[in-house]
C-alpha cells in the first residue's frame, strides 16, 4: 500500500465519518462542526485529486461562506428547536432502508463497470496550464461561457430573492435595524 | 561544499540536505525534514518577531500616544515585557467554563493562531525564500483568514457566554461582509501580474510597485483586511466597552494568550501582505544578488505598515456596527468592483494606445478616486439639505 | 495509485447518507446541511472523472465550478427561509411547515 493511498483512506475516513455524524448527531451546532470537517475532508480529496485549484475554492466557499452561513442560523433558531426533542421523524427507518438500498445499487452497479480499476495516467500539464485552461473554458464561447453566465444570473437572483425573503416583515418595531 | 554568502538560505538548504543524505536517510525522508524544519523556523520567526519585538513596540507606541509610559520594567526599555507575560499567561489557571462545548472551546484558539500562521507560509520574504509558491496563493490566502474568521465564530459560541454570543454575531456580520471588497481588491494585483502565485506577483512589480499603478486596490485592500482581521477602529467583535472582551471573554491563560497571539499576527499578516502585494515584497536594488538584503527590504516594508495600522489604531474611535456595515456595502464594494474594472480597461487600453502602462493606471486610478469623492460629496450634500429641511431627521437616523 | 472505484464508492457513501439526512431529518437546517453533503459528493464524483478518464478535457472542473455557484445560493436561498418561517411561525421543523397542506 502506497503513501498515497494511505492518506486517501485517511481522508477519506474522515470525510465519511464526519459525514455520518452530521446526519446523526443529535446536536444541530454539533453537525454543522461536523459538517465542516466533512466539507474540510473533500478539500484534501480534490487536492489528492490535483485540483488545488478547486480544492482552495471549496475552502473559501464551502467553510468560509456556506457553513459559517449555517452555523449562523443554528444560533438563530436554537431557541425553538431544543436539542433534547426527536431529531428524526417518524418515518426515519424508511429513509434509512432507501438510502442503504441505494448504495448497495450504486456499488453493484460500479462493480459491473470493468474500466473503473485503472490508475491515471500523470498529468500532462502544469498546474498553471490547467488553471490558464479552467479560465478560459468558462468564458469561451465555445465552451461553458453560457452555464457561467447562467451560474452569475443564479447568484444574483438568489442574492436578491434572499434579501427580499429574509428581511423583516414590513411595520414591523425593529426599524432601526433596517437600512 | 563552499558556502555561499551571497544566497545563505539556499545554501544553508543545500548543506543540511547534503548532511542528512550523508546519514543514509532517503531522499524522500530528508525534504520531509526540510520542510518541516523550514515550516518550523518559519513559525519560529514569525513568532519571536511579532511576538517579542512587535508587541513591545507597539504598547511602546500606544503609551506615546497616550501620554505614559509603557513597559519598563523588565529588561532594557522593558522590551522583554512580552516574554515575562506569556511566562505568566502559561502559569495562569486554564479555565473551561461550566456549559461550554468543550472540543470547540479547545480547538478554536489553535485554529486562530494556524489562520494567522497559515498565511505566511505563501509570502516570499525574499528571492527564493518562500515556503511554497502556490499558484493559487492569493485565494489560498483568502482560504486561510477565512478559517480565522471560522475560529473566532467557535470561540464565541462554545464559550456559553451571551458577550462571546454577541461578538461571534458580531464577527460573521463583519468578516464575511468585508471579505467581499477584500476578495475583489485582491483581483487587482492578480490581473496585473497575470497570476495568483504570490512569488509571481512580486516578480511582476519590477516595473513598478503596484501602490503605483493601482492605489485605490491597495487602500481597499489594506481597509478591509485590517476590518477582516478585527483591528481597531473594526474591533466590534471584542469591544470591551460594549461587549466585556466579545469572543474571548471565556478564556484564560495559554488559550487567550493563543487568541492574543494569533490577533497580533493577523495584525503583522497584513502589514506583510501589503507590502508583498502592492510595494514590492523583497523588490529592491541589490536583492537580487544578495537575498539577505531582500528580507531586510521586506523588514522594512512590514514594520511600516505595521506602524501605520498601529498609528490608525491607536487614534481613531471604534465605528458603530450599522455605519461599519453600510461603509463596506455602499462605499467599498462598490468601489471594488469599480477599481476592477477601471484596471481593466486600462491594461488593455495602454498597448492599445501605446502609452506608459504605468501612467494609464494612476489616470485611470486618480479618475476613479475623483469621482468616488464626487459622489461621497453628493451624499453628504444630500444629507445636509435633508437635516436642514427637517433637523427631527437626525433623531431617526438620518445620518449615516 | 488509487483506482478510481475507491472514490467514486467513497462519493456514493457519502450521497447516501446525505439522501439518509434529507429524508429522515426533522429540522430544516439539517436537511439543508445534508444537501450539501450530496453536492460533495457529486463534486468528488465530478472531480475524480476528470483526473481519471479526461485530465486533458477541464470539463470536470468547470462542472464542479458550476456545482459551488449552485450550493452557493442553495445554501443563501434557503436559509433565508429557514429564518423567514422561523420568524412568522416560530419553528425550522420540516414536517410542522404544512400550511399547504389540506
Amino acid at each position: 500500500m502506497t503513501l498515497v493511498q494511505i492518506l486517501f483512506l485517511l481522508f477519506g475516513l474522515v470525510t465519511l465519518l464526519a459525514s455520518l455524524m452530521v446526519v446523526t448527531s443529535p446536536k444541530l451546532v454539533h453537525a454543522a462542526f461536523w459538517l465542516i470537517l466533512a466539507l474540510a475532508g473533500v478539500a484534501a480529496l480534490f487536492i489528492l485529486l490535483e485540483a488545488t485549484f478547486l480544492a482552495v475554492v471549496q475552502v473559501v466557499v464551502y467553510i468560509g461562506a456556506i457553513a459559517i452561513l449555517i452555523i449562523f442560523a443554528v444560533m438563530l433558531t436554537r431557541r425553538v428547536m431544543h436539542d433534547t426533542g426527536p431529531q428524526v421523524n417518524r418515518s426515519w427507518w424508511v429513509a434509512l432502508l432507501v438510502s442503504l438500498v441505494l448504495f448497495g445499487g450504486l456499488v453493484l452497479m460500479l462493480a459491473q463497470v470493468p474500466a473503473l480499476a485503472g490508475t491515471p495516467a500523470p498529468l500532462m500539464v502544469d498546474q498553471e496550464t490547467l488553471l490558464e485552461d479552467l479560465g478560459r473554458a468558462l468564458v469561451d464561447a465555445d465552451r461553458y461561457v453560457l452555464p457561467f453566465e447562467l451560474a452569475s444570473v443564479l447568484l444574483m437572483a438568489s442574492m436578491i430573492g434572499a434579501i427580499f425573503v429574509a428581511r423583516p416583515p414590513s411595520g414591523s418595531e425593529e426599524r432601526s435595524g433596517e437600512r | 561544499m563552499d558556502f555561499n554568502f551571497q544566497d545563505p538560505f539556499t545554501s544553508i538548504g543545500e548543506l543540511l540536505r547534503g548532511l542528512l543524505l550523508g546519514w543514509g536517510l532517503a531522499p524522500g525522508l530528508v525534504s520531509l525534514i526540510l520542510m518541516l524544519l523550514g515550516a518550523l523556523v518559519l513559525a519560529g520567526f514569525a513568532m519571536t518577531l511579532a511576538g517579542v519585538f512587535l508587541t513591545w513596540l507597539d504598547r511602546k507606541l500606544a503609551a506615546r500616544i497616550q501620554d505614559r509610559l509603557g513597559p519598563n520594567r523588565v529588561g532594557p526599555f522593558g522590551i522583554f515585557q512580552p516574554i515575562a507575560d506569556a511566562i505568566k499567561l502559561i502559569t495562569k489557571e486554564d479555565i473551561i467554563p461550566e456549559g461550554a462545548e468543550r472540543a470547540i472551546f479547545k480547538l478554536a484558539p489553535m485554529l486562530a493562531v494556524m489562520s494567522a500562521v497559515g498565511i505566511w507560509a505563501v509570502v516570499p520574504f525574499a528571492p527564493r525564500l518562500i515556503g511554497t509558491d502556490l499558484n493559487v496563493g492569493v485565494l489560498y490566502i483568502v482560504a486561510v483568514g477565512a478559517i480565522g474568521t471560522l475560529s473566532i465564530m467557535m470561540g464565541g459560541m462554545a464559550s456559553n457566554n451571551k458577550y462571546a454570543m454577541l461578538g461571534a454575531f458580531r464577527t460573521v456580520a463583519q468578516m464575511v461582509a468585508y471579505e467581499i471588497p477584500m476578495v475583489i481588491a485582491l483581483l487587482v494585483p492578480t490581473m496585473l501580474a497575470g497570476t495568483m502565485g504570490v512569488g509571481g506577483i512580486v516578480e511582476a512589480q519590477r516595473g513598478g510597485w503596484f501602490i503605483v499603478l493601482a492605489p485605490v486596490a491597495t487602500l481597499l485592500f489594506f481597509v478591509s483586511a485590517m476590518a477582516e482581521a478585527g483591528r481597531a477602529p473594526f474591533d466590534l467583535l471584542e469591544a470591551e466597552s460594549e461587549i466585556v472582551a466579545g469572543y474571548n471573554v471565556e478564556y484564560s491563560g495559554m488559550k487567550f494568550g493563543m487568541f492574543y497571539v494569533a490577533e497580533f499576527l493577523h495584525g503583522v499578516t497584513i502589514a506583510a501582505l501589503t507590502a508583498t502585494l502592492f510595494l514590492g515584497g523583497w523588490l529592491g536594488p541589490g536583492a537580487q544578488q544578495f537575498p539577505l538584503l531582500g528580507l531586510v527590504y521586506f523588514a522594512i516594508k512590514t514594520a511600516f505598515v505595521y506602524l501605520v495600522i498601529s498609528l490608525i489604531r491607536f487614534s481613531m474611535p471604534r465605528i458603530r456596527i450599522d455605519h461599519l456595515l453600510a461603509f463596506n456595502w455602499k462605499l467599498l464594494t462598490p468601489l471594488a468592483l469599480a477599481a476592477v474594472i477601471v484596471t481593466a480597461i486600462a491594461d488593455k487600453l495602454a498597448p492599445a494606445l501605446g502609452w506608459n502602462r504605468a501612467v494609464v493606471h494612476l489616470t485611470a486610478n486618480i479618475l476613479l478616486a475623483w469621482a468616488t469623492f464626487e459622489a461621497l460629496r453628493a451624499y453628504a450634500r444630500g444629507i445636509r439639505q435633508r437635516v436642514e429641511v427637517q433637523p427631527a431627521a437626525v433623531e431617526t437616523g438620518g445620518a449615516d | 495509485m488509487i483506482p478510481l472505484s475507491w472514490y467514486l464508492i467513497l462519493a456514493a457513501a457519502i450521497f447516501c447518507i446525505g439522501v439518509y439526512g434529507v429524508l429522515a431529518r426533522r429540522n430544516a437546517v439539517a436537511i439543508l446541511m445534508s444537501i450539501e453533503l450530496m453536492l460533495n459528493a457529486v463534486n468528488i464524483n465530478l472531480v475524480a472523472f476528470w483526473r481519471y478518464m479526461s485530465p486533458g478535457v477541464i470539463s470536470g472542473q468547470a462542472f464542479a465550478v458550476m456545482v459551488f455557484a449552485v450550493a452557493a445560493s442553495e445554501a443563501a436561498v434557503g436559509l433565508a427561509l429557514i429564518i423567514s418561517i422561523y420568524r412568522r411561525r416560530f419553528t425550522v421543523a420540516a414536517e410542522e411547515i404544512d400550511m399547504l397542506k389540506w
